[in-house]
């Protein structure tokens, strides 16, 4: 019997097991999933849960529940990999070994990587959302605290779903408005990026809504050091930002076991094909999700159509077929922009996100790169999507896994 | 769009960044530095030709990147190009700006 191995049960992972559980069938394949954790969190709820949106029991569900009965749920923890001999070796002394092996282990916040960030102020005033206990005592600060300097602040790219510390910086504004004490908060957002957003037009729709909102931003910025006693952040210029709250994005960095395995690049995240998902190193690895060093989007929405695309080249590969090049870089992302509204983006690794509709050409119901009131339901109604389609590998109706040109006003073929 | 700088013409994009590396050389280099308020000293030819010879291999460029390559620590390179030094370094070296990942 050959074996498929997917390490990791977060989002990417739970989609593949799911996928493959309907392909690749006992008595010829056995499918295994690695994940020490017990616990599977609807990552996207992080940003609501500072501002009291979301409770903690929307977010957090058991793994074990969306792993398909046919699939061998393994809870342990893993030691390093041995890809050159198709082994797992956990750090109870057991030995896994592979045909197929899928890396889905993530990407995650790497606040030491920056002086003095987990100093005296970490989670006192300096507070990240990336994680559930960041974010759940980041809401515990702001549900009594009487106003002063807010600023959120980017460390360095790539991070996880990139439009987020600019959806906190907007519901931040419409928090503090509700509580009538928006004239008591400054809020500032600190990027290493020269601007807003990595791609040109979201980036001018973006800032425009920055300046309405009287957010006051700060760009190429990159930290040097958190200044603990003086609640500064100093970049390598000499440039000084003062808070009183500090809500910073810190380094992403994918698992440490890629390091401990050699297969990952200077931040842990593994050399991938961008077109196939196929490892550049082994064969018989593949590599989706925030694990990957692709030049897409780190997002959920991401790892959705990849898994469409990798279950794919997934069978045909066991069948000794040639690849199917067909990921695209397809993102798609909802950005709240604060009171009951929000923005969709639409992109991929060639296309920068227009105005447009989505996802009928002309119809809509929803508008790209527009705020609404509609687009904001459909970011609410994701959470749904999210535990009952998405993680179940459920294809979602009208959306295709590579991007549609159709409903989108570019002005010529453009290229990001 | 086309631009007139040392006494000839090359290509660059809205933002300034020469679009056809073929077209720089060292004089060019001198007049995009002295745009940007720089003059160049050995150092700085060091971190420029160290940036060229990474877009060479077409190996992606960033911040961090820089700080462990050796050739010069993340305080020097703001210290050598004030500011936003990748932004700067590499448009006085005639490269794209780097695309910072998504």
């Amino acid at each position: 019997m050959k074996h498929l191995v997917i390490l990791g049960a977060g989002t990417a992972g739970t989609m593949m097991a799911n996928h493959l559980s309907h392909h690749l069938k006992r008595p010829e394949w056995r499918i295994s999933i690695i994940d020490e954790r017990t616990e599977h969190h609807y990552q996207p709820g992080y940003l609501f849960l500072p501002f009291d949106i979301y409770e903690p029991e929307d977010i957090v569900k058991s793994i074990q529940e969306f792993i398909p009965k046919t699939v061998d749920l393994i809870q342990a923890s893993i030691d390093r990999i041995v890809p050159a001999e198709n082994k797992v070796m956990m750090t109870d002394g057991s030995v896994v070994v592979y045909d197929v092996m899928i890396v889905a282990t993530g990407a995650k916040i790497a606040p030491e990587e920056t002086e003095g960030m987990m100093g005296s102020e970490w989670h006192q005033s300096v507070f990240d959302f990336y994680t559930f206990e960041g974010a759940l005592n980041l809401r515990n600060k702001l549900r009594d605290w009487k106003g002063g300097k807010l600023v959120v602040h980017i460390t360095e790219m790539p991070i996880k779903c990139p439009v987020a510390p600019l959806e906190f910086a907007f519901l931040a504004d419409s928090f503090f408005k509700n509580k009538h004490m928006r004239d008591k908060v400054e809020i500032t957002y600190v990027t290493p990026l020269s601007g807003a957003f990595t791609k040109p037009k979201a980036t001018a729709t973006l800032e425009h809504l920055l300046e309405e909102k009287h957010i006051n931003i700060e760009s190429d910025f990159a930290i040097e050091q958190v200044d603990n006693e003086n609640k500064k952040i100093i970049d390598y210029g000499g440039r000084e930002i003062p808070f009183d709250i500090l809500v910073t994005v810190p380094t992403n960095k994918g698992d440490a076991v890629m390091e401990r395995s050699g297969m990952g690049d200077d931040l842990n995240y593994v050399p991938t094909n961008k077109a196939t998902l196929q490892s550049k190193a082994y064969q018989n690895v593949f590599v989706l999700g925030d694990a990957s060093n692709i030049p897409a989007s780190k997002a959920g929405s991401v790892a959705h159509f990849e898994a469409e695309i990798l279950t794919e080249n997934i069978l045909r590969f066991v069948k000794g077929e040639p690849l199917k090049e067909e990921f695209d870089g397809h993102a798609n992302c909802f950005i709240e922009t604060g009171g009951g509204k929000a923005l969709l983006i639409d992109f991929n690794y060639t296309h920068e996100p227009v105005e447009g509709t989505f996802p009928f050409p002309g119809l809509g119901p929803l508008r790209l790169l527009k705020e609404s009131r509609m687009n904001h339901m459909g970011k609410l109604a994701f959470r749904w999507v999210y535990w009952h389609m998405l993680l179940k590998g459920t294809h979602i109706p009208f959306v295709s896994a590579t991007m549609s040109e159709s409903g989108k006003h570019y002005e010529k073929t453009e290229t990001v | 769009m086309e631009k007139v700088i040392a006494g000839k013409t090359i290509h660059v994009n809205e933002e300034g960044f020469m679009t056809d590396f073929k077209e720089w050389d060292n004089t060019i280099g001198e007049a995009l530095a002295a745009e940007n308020e720089i003059s160049l000293s050995p150092r700085h030819w060091e971190v420029l030709g160290y940036l060229q010879t990474e877009f060479k291999n077409e190996v992606p460029l960033s911040i961090r990147k820089i700080g462990k390559s050796g050739v010069v620590d993340i305080k020097e390179f703001y210290q050598l190009f004030p500011k936003a030094p990748l932004k700067t370094a590499t448009k006085i070296a005639g490269i794209p700006k780097p695309a910072s990942c998504i």
